[in-house]
């Protein structure tokens, strides 16, 4: 089997930071993410009103 | 009074939706488009991997517009003449209608008003060799593009499950092309459906780029808080497309496109070629090439239309070094400044700049994206230029109540992948401002609260609430005004 990083290593996309088993799981999980769609909802509304008189 | 919109689009439907709201039956809004359908454009990427039908994402305008109380011509507007002609000294279109019934025969619409909300021209033959039905490469801008692109997308996902690997190029098909986000979401929404299908592996995507930096997106990139430390979109970018194991080509300018195989010039001056089994490059845009005519017929279009067809509005177009540049040079009312009666709204009105920094090769080729003018934008200004006129008819003024620049409205990208409450993921993006405001925030361009950049359910719940939201306020359906733009 082939070792993916080991070929990308010295590539530009063998630099950028990944997520982790955590990070993926909060991206997932309903109530973060509940909350995180409130949120975002909030601050898009914000900027369309706010943009423009 | 008679408002004459052309286009109906994001832009020139809001538009058209407040103009009859605010005027009622006392004035006449005519919409002209050659469209019999209103598209939301946003979900062609989901008609683009086969998440939606084309009849999910468009619906027909005649019907909405003759409940609305609106006279919609279908047909394309092909010269303004703004100063009317012998016989009568009021503008008027000459349009050409393309409708099955009337196809072909032109007709002079009168009006007091003017929006032009033509949006972009895809402009295909800017880059030989681009374009569906050239060169088996493909497009999503429009719904029948994305139809087309999923039909070619299957023919890959077949050879990928007979084992075959596959090379699939995604990005701007011009040295000069924006709309970077749609094309970035297309990628990320093949690399998803492959990995699903398990075949990500077989497959070899790259994310081909005019973007200095991959997370440009066409205004300059942003920065954003993250992880506890202020992070440029760049890496937000590149981490995205690590993870969906998409390999990036920057700072490309597309030249010329052959069967197989798409010919590039970089900013190091260097002539390279990347093969192909499946492209979608997002084209140059331009205006349409409507025309303008005075009274006596001379030719008057460079006073309506700047060189690339877009139409000249109340922005400063003095040439300056990027240096100089401030959100003062961004227009606030898309007043035509030589007609008063004329407006552009949405991507039809020509920036005075790009946002992201002027770049050329060695060879002196123009490499950097263009400005993208998306979806919430386009939008806003259809409706702060519907109030503007509404408020002019109404109280016989030449008062611009309503104001709207892109160095003050914010900008939301989502980019969504998948489709299910449970079965997605987005990519959130939100800018204030669109256009970095340096007097205003010295350190970053932009107020870094209002500037986010989140990856996860949210997003595309976002995504899916918004394609829902947008299609129930574009149908006039009950208490559309108060949804926003
Ligand atoms: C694939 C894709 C995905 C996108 N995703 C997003 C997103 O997620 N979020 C976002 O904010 N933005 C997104 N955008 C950008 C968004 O779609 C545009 O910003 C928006 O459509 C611009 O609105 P507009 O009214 O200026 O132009 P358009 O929506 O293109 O409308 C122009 C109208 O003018 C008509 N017209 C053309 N020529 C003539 C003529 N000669 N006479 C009369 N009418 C004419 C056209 O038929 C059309 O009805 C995306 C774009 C693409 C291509």
């Amino acid at each position: 089997m082939e070792n993916l990083n080991k070929i990308r290593g010295y590539k530009d996309e063998f630099y950028p930071p990944m997520p982790t088993k955590t990070t993926k799981h909060l991206r997932t999980n309903f109530l973060v993410q509940l909350y995180k769609f409130f949120r975002l909802n909030y601050k898009i509304m914000r900027i369309v009103i706010k943009g423009h008189s | 009074m008679d408002v004459l919109v052309l286009g109906a689009g994001v832009s020139g439907h809001t538009a058209a939706a407040f103009l009859k709201r605010k005027l009622g039956k006392k004035h006449n809004v005519i919409v002209v488009s050659p469209g019999a359908y209103y598209q939301w454009i946003p979900s062609n990427i989901w008609v683009g991997v086969g998440r939606m039908t084309i009849d999910n994402v468009r619906f027909k305008l005649a019907r909405i517009y003759r409940k609305w109380g609106i006279d919609f011509r279908q047909a394309k507007a092909l010269s303004i003449h703004p100063e009317g002609d012998d016989s009568s000294s009021r503008g008027y279109v000459t349009i050409e209608y393309t409708s099955a019934d009337q196809k072909g025969s032109n007709e002079n619409v009168e009006y007091d008003y003017l929006v032009n909300a033509t949006g972009p021209k895809l402009n295909f033959e800017k880059t030989p060799g681009l374009g569906p039905g050239n060169n088996t490469t493909v497009s999503v801008c429009s719904y029948d593009h994305a139809a087309h692109a999923w039909e070619e997308l299957q023919k890959v996902i077949e050879k990928l499950k007979r084992g075959e690997k596959q090379k699939i190029v995604i990005g701007t098909g011009h040295a000069m092309a924006t709309c970077q986000g749609a094309a970035f979401e297309y990628a990320m929404n093949i690399s998803f459906e492959l990995r699903k299908q398990k075949l990500l592996h077989l497959a070899e995507i790259t994310w081909l780029t005019n973007e200095y930096e991959v997370g440009d997106f066409g205004m300059g990139g942003a920065f954003i808080k993250r992880g506890g430390y202020v992070t440029s979109t760049k890496i937000f970018a590149e981490s995205v497309l690590a993870e969906n194991n998409i390999n990036w080509i920057k700072r490309a300018g597309v030249q010329k496109v052959d069967q197989g195989k798409i010919h590039y010039e970089t900013l190091d001056g260097d002539y390279k070629t990347i093969e192909y089994d499946f492209a979608m490059l997002i084209p140059a845009f331009s205006g349409h090439g409507i025309g303008a005519f005075d009274r006596k017929g001379n030719d008057i279009t460079s006073r309506l239309f700047a060189g690339n067809g877009l139409m000249l509005v109340d922005a400063d177009y003095q040439t300056r070094p990027f240096e100089e540049w401030t959100i003062q040079d961004w227009p606030t009312t898309y007043q035509n400044p030589n007609y008063d009666n004329i407006y552009a709204a949405g991507i039809a009105f020509a920036p005075p700049h790009s946002i992201s920094k002027p770049m050329k090769s060695r060879n002196g080729t123009d490499i950097f994206p263009t400005p993208p003018r998306t979806g919430m934008p386009s939008g806003v200004i259809g409706k702060v230029v519907a109030q503007n006129i509404a408020h002019r008819i109404r109280h016989q003024t030449d008062e611009h109540k309503h104001t709207a620049s892109m160095g003050r409205m914010g900008a939301a990208c989502i980019i969504s992948v998948g489709y299910g409450i449970r079965k997605g993921m987005g990519a959130t993006m939100t800018v204030s401002p669109i256009v970095q405001d340096w007097e205003k925030y010295p350190q970053w361009g932009r107020d870094l609260n209002a500037t986010v950049g989140e990856i996860g359910l949210a997003g595309h719940w976002i995504k899916l609430f918004l394609h829902y939201m947008f299609l129930h306020k574009a149908k006039g359906y009950p208490f559309w005004w108060l949804l926003p733009e």
